[in-house]
């Protein structure tokens, strides 16, 4: 167990490698250059030129490249060209943000499929399994930005329950989910960031406990005379493992930050730096979020991993 | 004994009443404090520390609350175009016996926020800042994003205390425009933090109406009121500034909605009947600003002027304004009506049948050209539904109009790399500011500023133009100079070097609960005389 955890860790080396070099090569294919946004428009070239030696940018790109690297191994991301502060405070001010409400989100969202999955799978066909299969379209299908908008319309805007845009009065700095005076900020994201993961996590939880259900062994169990009850708790735990991959892969989407529900929300996190440092073409930025937005998505996935283990031993991670 | 009682409990009874009184009173101070809230379209918050960036969004709300220039914008009117006004510098005026040197007589008296004092010492100390890559003090960004401001001073040097002069590299009778806006910073701040600008950011010091109370970098910037600000006119009403990045335009009409904002930039057309309906104050007045199409004119088709004129004819401006919902007036010239540079341009009133004729006498019908366009970025309105009616319009008299829409990083490539760079392009959509006559007209017509010497994009020649440009920069009478810069941009109008299309009205939206806020007919605005009505 312990020598596949270590041989997934060594894995995300060649995998923030690969991600790093595609992001740097796309950030270079698309036209523009990352000082154009930050200059003034009379800006002479002898102070173009001396921006870009500043940042490095008049390097070659892989010398560029292999310097960010050589740098980014000794846990220094650089500086933001746009912004001049470490990457580094704000990639991890920005994940501290996002983990937040996406975790909750997930839970959330966990919590509401397993029981609706669940009815559903029980009633096939039934008024109930159609209200919980129409929740899921709707989760699926309603563009969260929209969501976003309707909800700050509804409950910011003309009931007036809660705020519409920010972390509260003092930022993210004073931000507290204990406090009301914070936690209000957080429920429209929340809400907003929830609704997809909900209708996939909903899918999945039906057709996969639907198709258990249906399977020979529950009949034999109920032929040994275990209540409906028993039977479900079976059913969910042999249903466990692709649950949970589909649960690690929504947390993982969620963690890179739905740019557009942090942007209506102005929110800043993970999606809201990345929407700035892909428009501004601020490759430090862009490159330092993405990496470990990558080291993010791989960890999740790895105790995704050993929780499927945990709750079906047949599956083993040697 | 019987009156040491009463002469116990007497200072007792008075020391708790000032104790509650002073409670009370701190308690009133603290719960008293007016606030104002502005909600801006930056996704973050634009460098405080005296380099602002983000276009003049940035200079607007980090560079003019915090600092004063040696020449400030007077923006204490709507009804006619901001001028400049005395700043740190209380008068200049050009040497007599040499036309590049300037002499400053600095304003005396004035502190910095963290008490240094403003002086010729400390003018030297902030052009070496920009200018000297030696100086301890020097710093790349400051030079990169100040640098523009005194791109036309080669030296600074200190007559007396408060005497500066200044050599400019060309004569260049306008040089205050530019420096209307080059911020001067503490050296003492700086200096107590061994010239670290990390460091400065965390405590930077200015002598402007507000003084820096703290930041959460891309969430809020708080400024507080600078009780003894030098021009006490300009002291804030209010106590408290606070800068909120917001850059989703529907978001910041919700934010001002539910109460969390008292102040939103450029509110989006459709949010505005919403909210006028909740009360709001909605502000629309003119500013030097154009939304136009930059034409390439060393190849066909825009080489030939009639084509140019075809172009600006073919231009229903009146539909535009009213598809914009009436937060842009009509375009017909580079300077707006008020601004004393205008002139008595010609005016290129819609008449798509003269605009058809030119194009047949021009033999380019159909006349095919290719316009690089943005889908968002500073200043550029509504760039798709905009552009796709001026095609619309274009393509009603003969033009064959491809719009090629790429990204506003891209487009500043377009426009900075100049036309030559990029064969493909006839034109660009690049809004651009026209607050003083060098950057409005000069910068982007004259031969001496094409690419990579200037903004000149299109690669506009005109020995007319050339010579009423040069006249005006060596002209020091105010009057004759105005005159001859009104010529310059009637003749560039005559010669329809841009197809003039729209200037946005600033539209900007305000809580009832704020008095006192006069929107200067600018691109910077003064915050200091709001004040906050409960």
């Amino acid at each position: 167990m312990w020598l596949y955890v270590a041989r997934r860790l060594f894995l995300t080396i060649p995998i923030g490698l690969g991600v790093t070099i595609i992001c740097f090569a796309l950030v270079y294919l698309a036209p523009g250059d990352p000082i154009q946004s930050l200059l003034p428009p009379d800006a002479s070239e002898a102070d173009k030129i001396a921006i870009k030696k500043a940042y490095g940018l008049d390097e070659p790109i892989p010398v560029q490249y292999v310097v960010w690297l050589g740098k980014a191994l000794i846990g220094d991301l650089g500086k933001s060209i746009q912004t001049n502060r470490p990457v580094i405070d704000e990639v991890m001010r920005a994940f501290g943000n996002t983990i937040t409400i996406a975790v909750i989100s997930v839970v959330l969202a966990m919590g509401i499929a397993l029981v609706l999955g669940i009815i559903a799978a029980i009633k096939v066909g039934s008024w109930a399994d159609r209200l919980s299969t129409a929740i899921a379209v709707l989760g699926i299908s309603v563009p969260t930005f929209w969501l976003g908008v309707v909800l700050v319309i509804v409950f910011s805007v003309n009931l007036g329950w809660l705020p519409a845009t920010g972390m509260g009065e003092g930022g993210s700095e004073d931000f507290s989910f204990l406090e009301w005076e914070s936690l209000q900020y957080a429920i429209l994201p929340i809400i907003a960031m929830t609704l997809t993961p909900l209708g996939i996590l909903m899918r999945t939880t039906r057709s996969t406990l639907a198709e258990i259900l249906g399977q020979d062994f529950i009949q034999t169990l109920r032929a040994k005379g275990l209540s409906e009850w028993q039977i479900i708790v079976h059913a969910i735990w042999n249903g466990a493992p692709q649950i949970l991959a589909m649960l690690g892969l929504q947390l993982g989407y969620l963690v890179g930050g739905s740019i557009l529900v942090e942007t209506i929300f102005t929110w800043p996190g993970t999606g809201f730096v990345l929407n700035t440092a892909i428009l501004t073409r601020d490759i430090p930025l862009l490159q330092g979020t993405i990496l470990v937005l990558a080291m993010a998505f791989v960890l999740i996935n790895l105790i995704v991993d050993l929780l499927q283990t945990l709750v079906d031993p047949r599956i083993k991670r040697t | 004994m019987k009156r040491s009682r009463p002469s116990l409990a007497r200072p007792t009874i008075t020391a708790l009443t000032l104790a509650l009184t002073t409670f009370a009173l701190g308690a009133g101070e603290a719960t008293a404090e007016t606030q104002v809230r502005v909600a801006m379209t930056a996704a973050d918050i634009p460098d405080w520390t005296g380099a602002p960036d983000q276009g003049y969004e940035g200079f607007r709300f980090a560079g003019f609350t915090i600092y004063d220039s040696l020449v400030n914008w007077d923006l204490s009117s709507s009804e006619k175009a901001a001028d400049i006004t005395p700043g740190l510098a209380e008068s200049w005026e050009i040497d007599p016996a040499d036309h590049k040197r300037w002499i400053f007589k600095l304003r005396q008296g004035v502190k910095f926020h963290d008490g240094c004092d403003w002086n010729a010492d400390a003018a030297l100390w902030n052009f070496a800042r920009i200018k000297d890559d030696k100086a301890p003090q020097h710093n790349v960004r400051h030079q990169t994003m100040q640098g523009w401001t005194i791109s036309n001073v080669e030296s600074m040097a200190k007559i007396d205390d408060y005497t500066i002069s200044l050599t400019t590299k060309i004569v260049d009778s306008l040089i205050a425009y530019q420096l209307a806006g080059y911020f001067q910073i503490s050296p003492c701040a700086m200096q107590a933090v061994n010239n670290n600008y990390d460091e400065f950011a965390k405590k930077p010091s200015g002598t402007g109406p507000y003084k820096f109370d703290k930041v959460v970098p891309r969430e809020r910037l708080e400024l507080v009121k600078n009780a003894e600000y030098w021009n006490p006119k300009r002291v804030p009403k209010h106590d408290r500034l606070v800068l909120l990045p917001m850059p989703e335009a529907t978001t910041r009409a919700a934010a001002l909605l539910a109460g969390q904002v008292d102040f939103v930039e450029a509110p989006s057309p459709d949010t505005i009947p919403r909210l006028k309906d909740a009360g709001m104050n909605i502000v629309l007045v003119p500013y030097p600003h154009n939304w136009d199409y930059q034409v390439r004119v060393d190849m066909p088709p825009f080489d030939d002027v009639r084509v140019r004129r075809a172009a600006n004819y073919a231009i229903n401006r009146a539909e535009m304004v009213e598809m914009l919902q009436g937060i842009a007036m009509e375009g017909y010239a580079k300077f707006i009506p008020s601004q004393t540079y205008y002139g008595n341009p010609v005016k290129y009133e819609y008449d798509p049948e003269k605009a058809s004729a030119l194009l047949e006498e021009a033999g380019c019908k159909p006349c095919q050209v290719t316009i690089a366009i943005s889908t968002s970025g500073s200043g550029q309105m509504q760039p798709l539904p905009m552009n796709e009616l001026v095609k619309e319009q274009l393509e009603a008299v003969g033009f064959e109009v491809q719009l090629d829409p790429i990204d506003w990083n891209a487009l500043l490539g377009v426009y900075f790399g100049g036309a030559k760079a990029f064969p493909q392009y006839h034109g660009v959509n690049v809004s651009l500011s026209s607050i003083e006559p060098v950057q409005a007209i000069m910068k982007n017509s004259m031969t001496r500023y094409q690419p990579p010497n200037g903004l000149n994009w299109g690669f506009f020649s005109d020995p007319e133009t050339d010579a009423l440009g040069e006249a005006a920069l060596n002209e020091f009478d105010a009057e004759k100079r105005l005159a001859l810069i009104q010529k310059m941009h009637e003749r560039l109008v005559d010669q329809a070097y841009e197809i003039f299309i729209a200037h946005d009205l600033n539209p900007r939206a305000l809580s009832p609960k704020l008095k006192g806020f006069v929107q200067a007919q600018s691109w910077f605005q003064d915050l200091t005389p709001i004040e906050v009505v409960e």
